[in-house]
């Protein structure tokens, strides 16, 4: 017997050959997996999260957007529309959809907040894609208010009015009013730009911008009117038909009465 | 009280001392005003105007016309660090920091409003009665020329704070003038003082709402009421009403407290609004600048019809070499506006024209008796209630979640084809009431009581038309066409003005073509005569104390009047 | 109460009937209505207690009126007021609205309501006269006038009056000319509508973020992104000027789409394309009446114009697919620097903004 066969019969080499079998799968699984996986480390959400998520999904999402969020003739993909896609669609009740139209409303949220964050994950996970923010991202309280006003008027009030009451677009489709927005919705729709909404990217409108205009947008959701009632808030056509049926209205009153013989 | 008529009689004899005021003030305080609520409708405008001078007055005290740009660092937080023109920053300094400045700027504004809708309320109550008529046809003209300034001088006022949403009116404008073929560019940039937005506009704009425009509208105003004055006011047809004569209260002193009073009334009204409800929150469009707008961007209310003019117009430029006309801004903007205007001001002309009605007319018309007048009136209005409803087209479609295309494409179409529907359905409806009100004349009103006779015969009674009906009733007018004649004299010779005279002929006979004429003698002594077999039956069976009899008003009884009681269908 | 006329109503056609007003028509009407009295006109008490009602509502004016005093002093300014369906306002507005609508509204209510109760309500007759004057003014005015203006020679002195009218037409022009400086034109200007068609963007500009002025990578723009966009030199030029003239000429978007989404450009070659991997940049100045739009919609990738509701397809040239707008959004053509940041390969080659007449020289 040679010095090799010696060896290999040494009780270590058991030990050994476990070894090199480890690292080299391990080694190989590294090199070869998706970078989702690798990620996974890092990612905010956790295994058992993904796998409620894809349970949840399957029952109430996959019927229109598949088994594997790829998509439908139907619905669109949802690969890449990431974890925040998931926490404004479904968390403003917009998903699931209950009819087929031009634009998806906002109405009542069905699922829980942690039935949610699990679809958001298992979403999140198929395919990169922006994710929700934290609550030090939504922390306005160092936030510039005028600020915020001036990028809410260049960014947001062409479609979304300047006081957040939402706008017509083409095809019977509109900007929603932003009157019951949360900070988190706000940022979530900023950054997915849902159905014809933009997508404005940490990059072009950082967090901190972004910061201020939440808290503009709070700050027109205070309804402040310094001079009265506001009519809606929605400009001149409002305050042109108050001006005719009130004001008109009294002054005619006023006008019969003036000519009404006295008893 | 003597002491006060002595004072006062001694500062008259000084004046006329020197001005000769006795013979004047003779017979204008004595002057008599028919009294009618909707004669009330100009003196709303003619108030609004003095509180407009008053506040705007005002507001000049702080407000700054200049669009050098300034950082903000005055009482309103959202708005401080940001840079704004000095007009915008001298506005929130009137609505933040000047105690009373807010409340000023709303009560302007608001007064503004109702300037514009008073005056166009006046021009409707005018068109339907036919008061344009001679000898006022004048004073139509004046009125229009008063609606015409109105409207710009609104836009400019609004134009004055630079804020987002009147700036963006300012950057239509702009486009608007641009699109004049031939002069447009160099017209923008005499008015501009350059390129949009440059910093002259402001200014101007200013000079023209505070200075050029109140000026004219002094003028106007003043020779539109002089004339009222001196022609008298129009007067409903009623009991004791005449062409020749007005029925009413004299100016000292019941109809110098009655409008007196309605300019209080008016000032407080529009103050007491400006206490409560938001107009024009400046502050909350932001300064303007000609990157951002917001969505829902209407002007006001009495440019509405403009907008909307300009929205659903398709979009029809025509390029012929190096030139380009863009129809589509220059028509509904100037073209349109240009039509609509003069033929407003031409009205009563035109009127004329196919009527042949020469004769003066100082007893106002009932619009069902103008058939064709009053159709036209409606559909006009149709016709600009439309322009203004495709100008909130966008508010339209989020309000009532419906596709702005759809709006869009629905009213090019729709404003050829409702106003049309509308002249046919007044005429109708005029035309029936004018039956209606032969009817009343011949038969009297239908009481609701049916009497059945001992034979069996069931008569519904008819009360007889009070007096008060009755006389409103036969202020109608005898009308007839122009005769169409041949054109051709007994020689053969035509007439130069043939053409011209067969179109009026034609058109007269469309005017009055339907019209029903007031019951002849003949018919209405046949309605007496068996008015009075029914009168007969009901003597048999009437009782002295079941009063059958509906009046018309509530009898005030007093002995010291000996009011009249007895009922004249009951014979004692 | 009316009286009610007796059914013989052809007497509207007798003048001895009980109608005795005749109108335009011919026909006869009844005559005016017997006055009815009021209760102030026949009890001392009911006109004493109008009385008091009116003086009433003056001195509640004057009170009115005091209390205004006392909140402009005594209202802070900044001070807010919670009222339901109101929301936060103004208490200062409110209150000096308040005081001053009612201490002028009630001296108008007080001087109506003195007139309805206790000035005379009976209605008086005025006979109108004719408007025309008579024959005989109307002649003796045509002749005075005849008379002065045959003095005057008007008629016959024709070289006179030629030379007078000309005089009169031609003054009024120096007040027009002098309007020619309503633009004072540099020496070497450009004429208005060259000044129209050029914009401060030009090669090697880089595009930055409107409001924040942070220049752009193409990796900061997402498919669906929409971004803002002004001329890295913008506020220099508008410091220099002193006007926003170049930012209403200059303002621009970027979007990005897929580029196999990109159906057409408005120029460009396979070397030199106008779009930066699907990357587009656009003149924001609507070209229908110049209302600034940034109403991407991201998956149709229509602009849509506030304003008027011109739609644009940005995918197809940005040409018109709806609305008033009738000429396309003008496009930017983009590039990289060397360093990376986005930035425009020449101003634009169509003029931004509204149309106007010699705009194809």
């Amino acid at each position: 017997m040679n010095s090799m066969a010696a060896r290999r019969r040494h009780p270590a080499a058991l030990l050994l050959m476990l070894l090199v079998a480890l690292v080299v799968t391990g080694g190989l699984y590294t090199a070869v997996s998706s970078t989702t996986s690798a990620q996974a480390a890092d990612q905010p959400w956790t295994q058992t999260q993904v796998d409620k998520g894809k349970k949840l999904f399957a029952e109430g999402c996959s019927s229109c957007h598949g088994l594997n969020a790829q998509g439908s003739s139907i619905a669109p993909t949802l690969l890449g529309a990431g974890q925040a896609g998931v926490e404004f669609q479904v968390g403003t009740g917009r998903m699931p959809l209950a009819a087929p139209g031009s634009q998806a409303p906002a109405k009542k949220v069905i699922y829980s907040q942690e039935e949610i964050d699990a679809m958001a994950a298992f979403v999140g996970s198929l395919a990169p894609g922006p994710l929700s923010p934290t609550p030090a991202m939504l922390d306005t309280s160092k936030a510039d208010l005028a600020t915020g006003g001036s990028l809410f008027r260049t960014n947001c009030a062409q479609c979304h009015s300047f006081a957040g009451k939402g706008g017509a677009l083409s095809n019977g489709t509109a900007a929603p009013t932003l009157m019951n927005a949360t900070p988190k919705q706000i940022y979530l729709a900023m950054i997915t730009g849902p159905a014809n909404m933009p997508i404005f990217s940490n990059e072009t409108l950082t967090i901190e911008d972004k910061q201020s205009v939440i808290k503009w947008i709070e700050s027109l959701q205070a309804n402040d009117n310094p001079g009265g009632l506001a009519l809606g808030r929605l400009g001149p056509v409002t305050e042109g038909l108050f001006a005719w049926l009130a004001g008109l209205g009294a002054l005619i009153l006023v006008a019969i009465w003036v000519g009404v013989k006295a008893k | 009280m003597s002491a006060v008529v002595d004072a006062g009689g001694k500062a008259a004899g000084y004046l006329d001392d020197r001005l000769g005021i006795a013979k004047p003030a003779k017979g204008l305080l004595n002057k008599v005003f028919p009294d009618h609520w909707s004669f009330m409708l100009g003196e709303i405008a003619l108030y609004s105007f003095i509180v407009l001078l008053l506040t705007g007055t005002y507001l000049t005290l702080w407000y700054k016309p200049s669009m050098t740009e300034v950082i903000y660092n005055g009482s309103y937080i959202p708005l401080n660090g940001v840079s704004m023109s000095e007009a915008f920053a001298s506005t929130l300094n009137i609505s933040f920091d000047v105690r009373g400045g807010l409340l000023m700027r709303q009560i302007h504004h608001w007064a503004a409003l109702f300037f514009l809708v008073s005056i166009t309320v006046h021009l409707m109550r005018v068109f339907f009665t036919g008061a344009f008529r001679k000898p006022r046809e004048l004073n139509w003209v004046i009125g229009t020329g008063l609606l015409t300034l109105a409207i710009l001088e609104g836009f400019a006022g609004y134009s004055l704070p630079d804020d987002l949403l009147s700036g963006t009116g300012l950057r239509i404008a702009q486009g608007i003038v641009l699109s004049i073929p031939i002069i447009g560019t160099w017209a923008q940039f005499l008015l501009f003082g350059g390129q949009f937005p440059g910093t002259d506009f402001i200014p101007r704009l200013f000079t023209v709402h505070v200075l050029l425009l109140p000026g004219i509208f002094l003028a106007l105003i003043g020779a539109h009421l002089l004339m009222v004055f001196a022609q008298k006011h129009t007067q409903y047809p009623g009991p004791g009403r005449t062409n020749n004569n007005v029925v009413g209260f004299p100016l000292l002193p019941v109809y110098m407290a009655k409008a007196g009073g309605f300019f209080f009334i008016v000032f407080g009204v529009t103050a007491l609004m400006s206490a409560f409800v938001t107009i024009n929150p400046i502050w909350a469009f932001g300064p303007y600048t000609p990157d951002q707008v917001s969505a829902g961007s209407q002007p006001d209310w009495y440019m509405g019809w403009l907008d909307g003019a300009v929205r659903i117009f398709p979009n029809w430029e025509t390029n012929i070499g190096a030139y380009s006309i863009s129809w589509n801004v220059f028509i509904p903007t100037v073209v349109v506006p240009g039509i609509i205007f003069t033929l407003l001001g031409a009205y009563p002309f035109i009127e004329r024209w196919v009527t042949g009605d020469n004769a003066e007319h100082n007893l106002l018309d009932r619009p069902r008796n103008a058939p064709t007048r009053t159709a036209l009136g409606v559909m006009a209005i149709t016709f600009y209630g439309m322009l203004w409803i495709s100008g909130g087209n966008d508010i339209i479609a989020t309000t009532f979640d419906l596709s702005i295309n759809a709006i869009t494409y629905s009213l090019r179409v729709l404003i050829f084809i409702v106003p049309p529907i509308a002249f046919v359905i007044t005429k109708r409806i005029c035309l029936s009431l004018q039956r209606r009100d032969n009817d009343k004349l011949l038969h009297g009103i239908e009481s609701g009581n049916i009497l059945r006779t001992p034979e069996g015969e069931f008569i519904e009674i008819h009360t007889p038309l009070p007096a008060k009906q009755q006389a409103v009733i036969l202020s109608k007018h005898d009308v007839a066409p122009l005769a169409i004649e041949t054109g051709y004299d007994e020689n053969g010779v035509a007439d130069p003005k043939r053409r011209s005279d067969r179109l009026r002929a034609k058109l007269s006979h469309w005017w009055y073509g339907d019209n029903i004429a007031l019951p002849s003698r003949a018919e209405l002594e046949a309605a007496q005569a068996h008015a009075a077999h029914d009168y007969h039956e009901q003597e048999s069976v009437v009782d002295d104390y079941r009063n059958l009899e509906i009046t018309s008003e509530p009898v005030l009884h007093s002995a010291a009047v000996g009011g009249h009681e007895e009922n004249p269908h009951i014979k004692h | 109460m009316s009286e009610i006329v007796s059914s013989e109503s052809s007497s509207v056609y007798d003048a001895d009937g009980p109608n005795e007003v005749v109108l335009p028509n011919g026909r006869f009407a009844p005559a005016p209505l017997p006055h009815e009295l009021r209760r102030a006109d026949i009890d001392p008490k009911a006109a004493k207690r109008a009385e008091r009602q009116v003086a009433n509502l003056f001195i509640l004016a004057m009170l009115m009126a005091l209390l205004f005093i006392v909140a402009y002093v005594a209202v802070d300014k900044d001070t807010v007021i919670a009222l339901p369906v109101i929301g936060t306002m103004s208490l200062s507005n409110l209150l000096l609205g308040l005081t001053f609508g009612l201490s002028v509204f009630c001296i108008g209510a007080g001087a109506i309501h003195w007139a309805k109760k206790l000035m005379p309500d009976v209605e008086v007759v005025q006979s109108r006269h004719d408007m025309a004057s008579s024959e005989q003014d109307r002649a003796e005015a045509v002749e005075i006038f005849q008379v002065g203006a045959d003095e005057s020679g008007f008629g016959s002195r024709t070289i006179i009056r030629r030379t007078l009218l000309g005089a009169l037409a031609l003054f009024p022009i120096p007040l027009i000319v002098i309007l020619r400086d309503l633009w004072v034109t540099p020496p070497d200007s450009p004429s208005p509508s060259a000044l129209l068609k050029e914009t401060i963007w030009a090669d090697g500009v880089r595009l930055v973020v409107d409001g924040t002025n942070r220049p752009i990578k193409p990796s900061d723009v997402p498919v669906g992104g929409l971004v803002n966009i002004i001329p890295a030199n913008l506020e220099e030029v508008q410091k220099a000027e002193g006007n926003l003239n170049a930012r209403a000429k200059a303002s621009s978007l970027l979007i990005r789409m897929r580029p196999e989404e990109i159906r057409s450009q408005q120029g460009g070659t396979t070397e030199e394309p106008w779009d930066y991997q699907g990357i587009l940049a656009f003149s924001k100045i609507c070209t229908h009446v110049g209302c600034p739009i940034s109403l991407y919609q991201q998956r149709t990738h229509h602009l849509l114009c506030p304003c008027h509701q011109s739609t644009f397809d940005l995918a197809d040239s940005a040409k018109v697919v709806f609305g008033p707008a009738a000429r396309r959004m003008p496009q930017l053509a983009i590039t990289v620097d060397s360093e990376g940041y986005l930035v425009a390969r020449h101003d634009f080659t169509e003029h931004v903004g509204p149309s106007f007449w010699e705009q194809g020289s």
